[in-house]
């Protein structure tokens, strides 16, 4: 019968101090993806490894962990897409490990806790009317399903304990600023309570993004100019000064 | 000696951790986001329980849109026409009053959620824009491209984040506790950190969502186990029109590892067509009026005709084909579902026909419920969302379950939310949860059945036995084999500890399985008719002496049925739907 040679690393870190990688032979299927093997462990070889999955169709970023060292959801990597003898499959590097491939990333919710949510105008006439062109630019953010894959590949998250949210976080805000009728500047708060400074735009978060969001050039270099010209902008720190003193009178 | 820290070991396991609030909400899709906004606002503490990480729930896999009769593209659409295509679809079993509501109600909860945050595509006008939907007099499903799902669940978990509302995600509720006549809590198994938990809580909501997953090729995502039937169904309460099960006309059929994933009606909606291997538009001879936008029972049983005729596709469906509308309109329209065929089956919408057939969907049926609270027969107990029955009848409209999600979804957590303020915490025996927490134990580190393969056994009886026509012989088997199985269940277990042991979960999901499954089964013994989704070979047949509802309830002996009269429809709102015809 035609294998596929799959390698898992299996740790429990309540229990085991270091991990291992244990070889799995999956019958291969045409078609094949990823989580179909892991599930096939799961199912026949191996049930005591953890394994996270809900939809199986890319839609909900439950899958997702490093394959062959790349971070990629499980569910849409095509078994023949790999090169090599075996197929290595290990938990995000940048979460805490749970079990096996399988890790904690609640830090998540409470970073995004912390990005001021959406504040429409005030006193809008109802229903709301907006163009179909101004919802694009948001429209390309809120494709994100949270798989905190580029969290994962951030080498600033990875290697520095800096306060930087991550990528994820800036599109959250750079959707919310790009909403045609949201009231609010997050650029500021990125840059100052966000670490947003500490990325150095190499990219690597737009290269792995399973839904293709252009997440350095739309959403981090955006936020990051904004913060600038509000802080640095002649015209702009003259308006508020006006506007301060304007209040004051 | 050596046997004393074992003792001590046990003692430590068995503790759990107690948590109290005013609403406890199992289950975080769209109804359970909605219901624990509406309960929190109404002045209620708020526990959100999810099976899965909290955003991925199956609502994330919906597509298509809401219906809303907001009559923005179409102006002569009005709640009158939205409610009466739902009971017209539903045939003639729905509850009026839950269809009345989802027609009134709609609109403002669409408009709601767009002030939450999410951004609905638009009209010329700035308006909303609607798109044509199966059986639906009007263009009425508000979406946002064919991700409309995921929208909502993102904007509701926004606003959840942004409350003071407290969630478990990765928690997985084995058992409903009472109070005397009534509900009173829940306990819990942290899946991720192997804990449990004991939930003291005035009002529960179960908003879990289906039972996809007891078929082998479903549309539904890995938490659809009808676990909330199971759950409300062991502590008394009533289930109703199990039997209807939506086949869903088009599903993917290839690669294996995808097949059953949904199609969505949105790429008919804007203009697709079906085709079979001989390149003929077979729905010309089934539906010649409302062709591919017929209902969907009506669509699925032709594409399932059409493939047992061997007219089907080389890996066994029938065509779609939307290449006419050109490159720039289909990657604009149907974005995701141009990438998923890219992605997994190496085809390119744009230029080859799509291969579909029909994938499980939804179940109409569940949890009884009243239309203005979504209160169960048993006290405490709240139910919304697709674990909820009453609204869709024998067939739902395509739109209409994130219409339902977000109508009954808000008055589920008003309700409970009111509810809670009339009473206060229950009490329960320690030795209850105790002796809860030890049987889920017992089903781990040891050896038993294979949880694993008695699921698949069951997905196997049904998809065969019970599938999208059905018939006495076929049906009497499929029980034959579930009530065996549920004797296998008995004896599962498995290798490893609490601590995500997906194997143990799949223990725990298997008594519901399993009551959904015999019901769905005893259900459509009994209806010796086809309505709706409900199709039998040897009662090809509406009778009218079935426009009935079945009744399923827990007995000493096992599970009883009953008939029950479908309520009766005022004059005023009699009027407004087509009479129904035999």
């Amino acid at each position: 019968m035609d294998t596929v040679k799959v390698s898992v690393f299996r740790r429990d870190p309540a229990v085991e101090k270091e991990g291992k990688y244990v070889d799995y032979d999956v019958p291969r299927e045409d078609g094949m993806v990823v989580l179909d093997a892991m599930k096939y462990i799961e199912r026949h070889l191996d049930p005591s490894m953890s394994l996270r999955w809900n939809c199986s169709a890319g839609k909900c970023g439950s899958c997702s962990a490093e394959i062959n060292h790349k971070p990629s959801l499980m569910c849409k990597t095509r078994v023949d897409s790999l090169k090599g003898d075996k197929i290595k499959v290990a938990p995000m590097a940048a979460f805490p490990l749970i079990k096996d491939v399988v890790t904690d990333v609640s830090e998540n919710w409470a970073l995004l806790k912390k990005i001021p949510k959406f504040t429409p105008k005030e006193g809008l006439e109802k229903p709301w009317r907006i163009s179909q062109v101004d919802i694009e630019r948001s429209k390309e953010f809120k494709k994100c399903i949270e798989c905190f894959l580029c969290q994962d590949v951030c080498h600033v998250i990875r290697d520095h304990s800096t306060d930087y949210f991550g990528p994820r976080h800036v599109v959250k805000a750079a959707s919310l600023d790009m909403h045609p009728l949201d009231t609010l500047n997050r650029s500021e708060f990125m840059n100052k309570d966000a670490g947003l400074g500490y990325c150095n735009i190499t990219k690597c978060c737009s290269e792995v993004c399973p839904e293709e969001i252009h997440i350095t050039d739309n959403a981090i270099i955006p936020e990051k100019e904004r913060a600038v010209n509000i802080s640095y902008d002649p015209i702009a720190m003259f308006l508020r000064s006006r506007k301060q003193r304007r209040a004051k009178a | 000696m050596s046997e004393q820290p074992i003792e001590l070991d046990e003692i430590m396991n068995a503790q759990f951790i107690k948590h109290e609030t005013d609403v406890l909400i199992i289950g975080a899709g769209g109804a359970g986001m909605r219901a624990a906004i509406s309960a929190f606002d109404s002045g209620s503490s708020v526990t959100l329980l999810s099976k899965s990480l909290l955003g991925k729930a199956h609502t994330v896999m919906a597509e298509g849109g809401i219906a809303a009769a907001l009559a923005n593209v179409d102006s002569k659409d009005s709640w009158e026409t939205h409610f009466a295509d739902t009971m017209e679809e539903g045939v003639y079993i729905s509850n009026y009053r839950m269809a009345e509501l989802l027609a009134k109600e709609a609109p403002d909860r669409v408009r709601e959620l767009e002030e939450y945050g999410a951004l609905f595509d638009r009209t010329p006008e700035g308006t909303i824009m609607q798109r044509a939907f199966g059986a639906h007099t009007y263009r009425r499903l508000c979406h946002v491209g064919d991700r409309t799902g995921l929208e909502i669940i993102k904007t509701l978990e926004d606003q959840i984040l942004h409350r003071d509302i407290k969630f478990f995600d990765e928690m997985y509720v084995t058992k409903l506790l009472k109070d005397g006549n009534r509900v009173a809590g829940a306990i819990g198994l942290k899946l991720n950190t192997g804990e449990f938990y004991l939930f003291m809580s005035k009002a529960v909501i179960i908003a879990t969502g289906g039972c996809g997953r007891i078929y082998k090729v479903t549309s539904n995502s890995w938490e659809s186990t009808g676990d909330g039937l199971g759950l409300a169904y062991e502590a008394g309460a009533e289930l109703m029109d199990m039997e209807m099960i939506q086949f869903h006309p088009t599903g993917m059929v290839y690669p294996p590892g995808v097949k059953g994933l949904l199609v969505t009606e949105g790429v008919r909606g804007e203009g697709g067509i079906l085709l079979n291997s001989k390149g003929e538009r077979f729905m010309q001879q089934y539906s010649p009026k409302k062709m591919e936008l017929d209902a969907r029972d009506i669509v699925a049983r032709a594409n399932y005709a059409e493939i047992m005729a061997g007219r089907g596709t080389p890996h066994g469906g029938v065509y779609l084909d939307i290449t006419h509308k050109g490159s720039d309109f289909i990657k604009k329209k149907l974005p995701s579902m141009y990438k998923q065929f890219l992605d997994f089956a190496g085809v390119d919408i744009t230029k080859e026909k799509m291969e579909v057939a029909p994938t499980v969907h939804y179940q109409m049926g569940g949890i009884k419920v009243d239309p203005e609270t979504t209160a169960t027969n048993v006290p405490g107990l709240f139910a919304s969302g697709e674990v909820a029955s009453g609204l869709h009848g024998a067939n739902r409209l395509g739109g209409n379950s994130l219409a339902d999600i977000l109508v009954f979804g808000k008055r589920s957590g008003d309700g409970a939310s009111s509810f809670s303020k009339t009473v206060s915490l229950g009490n329960f025996a320690e030795s209850d949860v105790i002796r809860e927490i030890e049987r889920v134990k017992s089903l781990t580190n040891s050896n038993g059945t294979n949880p694993y393969d008695i699921g698949a056994s069951l997905e196997e009886n049904m998809s065969d036995n019970v599938g999208i026509i059905r018939n006495e012989e076929a049906l009497k088997k499929a029980l034959k084999v579930i009530l065996d199985l549920k004797e296998d269940s008995k004896t599962a277990a498995v290798q490893g500890g609490l601590k995500y042991n997906k194997g143990l979960l799949q223990a725990l999901e298997l008594p519901s399985m399993l009551t959904a499954s015999e019901a769905i089964v005893r259900g459509a013994l009994q209806r010796k008719e086809s309505r709706g989704a409900h199709a039998r070979s040897d009662f090809p047949k509406k009778n009218p002496d079935m426009r009935k509802n079945i009744i399923y309830k827990k007995g000493e002996d096992g599970m009883k049925l009953e008939w029950r009269e479908v309520p009766k429809i005022p004059d005023e709102l009699k009027k407004i739907v087509p009479q129904e015809v035999y």
